[in-house]
């Protein structure tokens, strides 16, 4: 085998293996990692939004960025970059997590949603492909945010730096910090076991590029078809995961922490999937860049965090019930937005 | 010869830079790149395509030789 594909493929199966565990371990259905959710708590956890029911630091996302860093500047892979177009990274970022959150979920927790047999996230691949398509027509089109130039090595620290106080503060000075009661915010696996496994599945995205959103780009634009192992393996191992442990529940209804609104699962992952594509890299290979100082990234995943906060304190993220009014106009929205960061994007050939 | 710079592109961009280069049937073409991620992407897309790579490292950046093979 390639050693590229057994990177990729290993890698899979520790995110498969380390979603099960973590879900085992205290973590909401089907979410032992995601990146919108995850944010979207930190988000909480910070008072960005006062949802009640989203409220906690989490620790994966923290040890992810880490695990990325450290793996990086073994590998001497550090290298801090910035500058490719920040301010509308920024808001390409907003825009995809408002598609997360009216999905319910980043390309990763759909990938563990359709392993655990929710169909509802079958309809959300489908979107979020179409999206990826859209955005490559883009990236033919001569679509840029212009190249990023080297910085100092403090620029591309700062964001593991903020995300290691934060954690630390959370350990120590819990009362800063907002938490939920009951709802998935409530639902977490040990601290250290969740900071340990995001550490390894940070420093493993790091090593093999791991995203989920290169895996049909990829074959789509290059006929590259490496990365779409990765997005298999994931999706195998959860299957074969779930199945074992008697979790895999084939159906609509009664998934959880998601809704049945077909149409606004395509068009949520859709939105995520172009705007991903715009971005260079899915939420989860946002956040290992910025681990390995690229700051353009660090904002992204600022974006992320802010965007999330967004969704919650003007009622566009989606709950179980489905998604509502508000957050389908900012889907609408979103595309709009999109298509100009395309148009007012484009490089002459 | 042709130079393509995609150095401080992110992915996949330094790809379709090249993908337009070779379009025209070039023989040689060096590619200029400054991330591990770009130089392999670069790298495997030009084997794919039938071409040899050499790489070159100064300082951070990175010289990628491709010919046709």
């Amino acid at each position: 085998m390639k050693q590229r594909n057994f990177w990729v493929i290993l890698t899979g199966v520790i995110i498969g293996i380390a979603a099960l565990a973590l879900t085992l371990l205290g973590n909401p259905g089907n979410m032992g990692f995601c990146i919108a959710c995850f944010l979207r708590d930190t988000s909480g956890a910070l008072k960005l939004h006062s949802a009640e029911v989203v409220q906690y630091m989490r620790p994966e996302i923290v040890g992810m960025i880490l695990g990325s860093m450290i793996i990086a500047m073994i590998s001497k892979e550090f290298k801090p970059r910035g500058g490719s177009s920040p301010m509308t990274r920024f808001v390409i970022a907003i825009v995809v997590m408002v598609g997360a959150l009216v999905f319910l979920g980043c390309p990763l927790r759909m990938m563990l949603r359709v392993g655990g047999g929710d169909l509802n996230a079958i309809v959300g691949l489908v979107g979020f492909i179409a999206g990826i398509f859209v955005g490559t027509l883009w990236m033919r089109g001569g679509f840029t945010l212009k190249r990023a130039y080297a910085q100092s090595m403090t620029e591309g620290l700062v964001l593991p730096i903020i995300a290691a106080v934060l954690m630390a503060m959370s350990v120590f000075l819990p009362s800063l910090f907002a938490a939920s009661e009951s709802g998935p915010g409530a639902m977490h696996a040990p601290i250290l076991i969740a900071l340990g496994v995001g550490l390894i599945v940070g420093g493993l995205c790091q090593r093999s590029r791991f995203c989920t959103v290169a895996a049909s780009r990829d074959a789509m634009m290059f006929k590259d078809w490496s990365m779409l192992w990765g997005f298999a393996a994931v999706i195998v191992t959860t299957i074969v995961g779930n199945l074992i442990l008697g979790k895999f529940n084939l159906s609509f209804a009664d998934q959880p922490v998601a809704h049945t609104d077909g149409l606004w699962n395509f068009l949520g992952m859709a939105l995520v999937g172009w705007g991903s594509v715009l971005l260079g890299g899915c939420p989860l290979r946002q956040v290992i860049l910025a681990g390995e100082g690229n700051s353009d990234a660090a904002v992204t995943v600022t974006g992320f965090v802010v965007g999330a906060a967004i969704c919650h304190n003007f009622g566009l993220a989606s709950s179980p019930k489905g998604p509502t009014v508000n957050g389908m106009i900012a889907v609408a929205v979103g595309f709009v937005i999109l298509t100009l960061v395309g148009v007012l994007n484009r490089e002459k050939a | 010869m042709m130079i393509v710079d995609a150095r401080g592109l992110l992915c996949p961009e330094p790809v379709v830079r090249t993908q337009r280069a070779v379009k025209d049937g070039i023989s040689e073409l060096t590619v200029l790149v400054d991330a591990e991620a770009a130089k392999e992407n670069v790298t495997r897309f030009a084997a794919s395509r039938g071409y040899a790579v050499a790489v070159q490292q100064e300082g951070v950046d990175y010289t990628l030789s491709l010919k046709k093979a």
